[in-house]
């Protein structure tokens, strides 16, 4: 018992997913193997982590006992074992459904470059996972930039992964975007360490004053964090990047990738900047992901294709997250619509996880992913059809799925801080999520009297889409103790006053 | 007041910084655009070789340490970024992004 309350498991998140990724590399014949291995393991790792946050608070871990400013230190609280979790559970599901897709020979785009795909997948889908936990854990906003690079070359590798024309310049286009939001990242870092001599995220925390010197930095970091999360109108690359890719690709990126620099920004403007940030850039945060609701959810409307769909899906959803900083500008409810964000990442990824495996399935099995030409399809893979509908039921929010008691918080937050502009955004995109939905049931419950030929989808990849799915439903039926966790070494400036 | 030593170079590495960004934005080969990232990133370096200097008598380790690690990181962003642009050669024939290229396939 000891063991397992003193183990460092902080360090087992990363260093399991890195080393796998170096014996995926050596050992391909076992790479789905050991991919599954590793992920089972990090997940094990990640759920000694949460027992040890929620028995005794955050923590922290001099790698190497070097300590703070020689080496490098991990931290964990409520927030990052939540994003953890998350990214554990999907890394999972994503792992078993990869082995399957890389595995099946039956498999519809019978490209050249289809070994090739098996070959290279696990090994960079490893060092996206090391980098991923290595970005949730990190305590330094050095080391946030370093495994925001590294994340962000897996993620660029696996979206080129298919070799084909569009997936290549998608990938190029997201490479271009992708570094030069780091560099505007570390030049913020550059501009912090130059103001106040660390880049402790917890030292930082009392020091930074409002001035030029930190509003120069936040505005470098924001516009990085920005770019590379893909919010509206930066989000150009992303319904290319993330529908080219192979299926557990477009899976990874959507539902994990672009949450890692949703997670920094959390961090930044509520830790580092809470003295700094003004209500206008609140407002012009949620102007934006207004923006993103609005006209991703519209663009959705109009894909001819399920994946680029299901892609700007995902922009207009991020819109959501912007919300969070407008919305905890009132004291009041500022823990509420903290959490709530929160919330709002955990049920999207599962949802979003389980719909783009959903729409691989159909594409898998009709050889295509245009909507229109979808009917019948319920008729031959009623299971991928039944989770595309209930990861839908998540992203419009109706109960009990997680997608609910998010957008319910958000409510909450929004109309008891009387901002009713706000509220009623939320409700506009839950309808126009309802309509984008629907479109695609519509087409796929339509019965068709002669069955198209169709290839056959792998049991393996039917259920681990309708798992997700049903887990992002029943998100919503056990809120209270992921939010009960976040409240661990939740940042002080989302406190009420008289709240501790 | 007399213009410090390092806020000059500071400065200069502000300078490479818009330089890089414009002609990322505005060059259309990506070999320019590559070079634009590269320019964009000895900037920041330059940016922070500047920070150290300005600690007496000896320079401050720190942003130099942060130097090195991100020349590491530019290193491999250039080589990964130059084999994806010869990858957008080989398969659209020029080396340039191709513009409206959503729907693919």
């Amino acid at each position: 018992m000891t063991l397992w309350n003193t183990a460092p498991w902080l360090v087992w998140c990363i260093v399991l997913p890195l080393s796998a990724g170096i014996l995926t590399f050596l050992f391909r014949r076992a790479a789905p193997w050991i991919g599954i291995a590793s992920a089972l393991g990090s997940a094990i790792a990640v759920a000694g982590l949460a027992a040890q946050v929620m028995h005794s608070g955050p923590l922290r871990y001099s790698v190497g006992g070097w300590g703070v400013p020689l080496g490098i230190d991990l931290r964990a609280d409520g927030l990052s074992v939540l994003m953890l979790v998350m990214s554990a559970v999907i890394a999972v599901a994503v792992s078993v459904y990869a082995a399957c897709y890389f595995s099946d020979t039956d498999a519809a785009d019978k490209h050249a470059a289809q070994a090739h795909q098996r070959a290279y997948f696990w090994p960079l889908w490893m060092f996206l996972l090391a980098g991923l936990n290595g970005l949730f854990l990190a305590a330094d906003i050095f080391h946030l930039y370093v495994t925001l690079e590294l994340l962000g070359f897996a993620a660029v590798s696996l979206a080129a992964l298919a070799g084909k024309r569009a997936a290549v310049v998608a990938a190029m286009r997201y490479l271009l975007v992708s570094l030069s939001g780091s560099l505007f990242f570390l030049f913020g870092v550059a501009i912090l360490y130059a103001a106040y001599a660390t880049v402790d995220l917890t030292a930082l925390a009392g020091k930074v004053q409002p001035g030029p010197l930190a509003w120069s930095a936040l505005a470098l970091m924001a516009a990085g964090l920005l770019i590379k999360g893909a919010v509206f109108p930066l989000h150009f690359w992303l319904p290319p990047a993330h529908a080219n890719a192979p299926t557990p690709v477009s899976a990874l990126l959507s539902a994990l990738v672009v949450k890692a620099s949703f997670y920094i920004l959390l961090r930044l403007w509520f830790e580092l900047f809470s003295a700094v940030v003004t209500p206008a850039t609140a407002t012009f945060l949620g102007l934006l992901g207004a923006g993103a609701i609005l006209w991703g959810s519209a663009q959705a409307l109009h894909q001819p294709r399920l994946k680029l769909l299901v892609a700007y899906s995902t922009v207009a959803q991020l819109g959501y997250l912007m919300l969070v900083f407008p919305l905890t500008q009132n004291a009041g409810s500022a823990l509420t619509a903290w959490s709530a964000c929160v919330y709002f990442v955990l049920a999207h990824a599962c949802a979003k996880t389980a719909m783009f495996l959903a729409a691989g399935n159909i594409a898998h099995a009709a050889g295509h992913d245009r909507i229109a030409d979808l009917d019948g399809i319920t008729q031959a893979l009623p299971l991928s059809v039944a989770a595309f509908a209930l990861a839908g039921i998540s992203l419009i929010g109706l109960p009990p799925s997680g997608g609910f008691i998010a957008k319910w918080m958000l409510l909450q937050a929004a109309i008891g801080s009387g901002e009713w502009g706000w509220a009623t955004l939320i409700l506009a995109g839950s309808l126009l999520a309802v309509a984008y939905v629907l479109r695609v049931l519509w087409h796929a419950f339509t019965q068709v009297e002669v069955a198209r030929p169709l290839h056959r989808v792998p049991r393996t990849m039917e259920w681990s889409a309708l798992a997700l799915s049903l887990l992002a439903v029943l998100l919503g039926l056990m809120a209270a103790r992921p939010v009960e966790l976040l409240r661990t070494g939740a940042p002080a400036s989302i406190h009420a006053p008289g709240q501790t | 007041m007399t213009l410090e030593p390092y806020l000059l170079y500071a400065l200069a590495g502000v300078g490479l910084f818009a330089i890089g960004l414009y002609a990322l934005i505005a060059r259309t080969h990506l070999l320019r655009k590559i070079l634009a990232l590269n320019v964009m990133g000895t900037g920041v370096f330059l940016f922070l070789v500047a920070i150290a200097y300005r600690s007496e008598p000896v320079a401050d380790p720190v942003p130099q340490a942060m130097v090195l690690t991100g020349i590491v990181v530019s290193v491999c962003a250039t080589g990964l970024a130059l084999a994806l642009a010869h990858r957008v050669q080989t398969t659209t024939g020029r080396m340039v992004l191709p513009e409206n290229d959503e729907s693919g396939a």
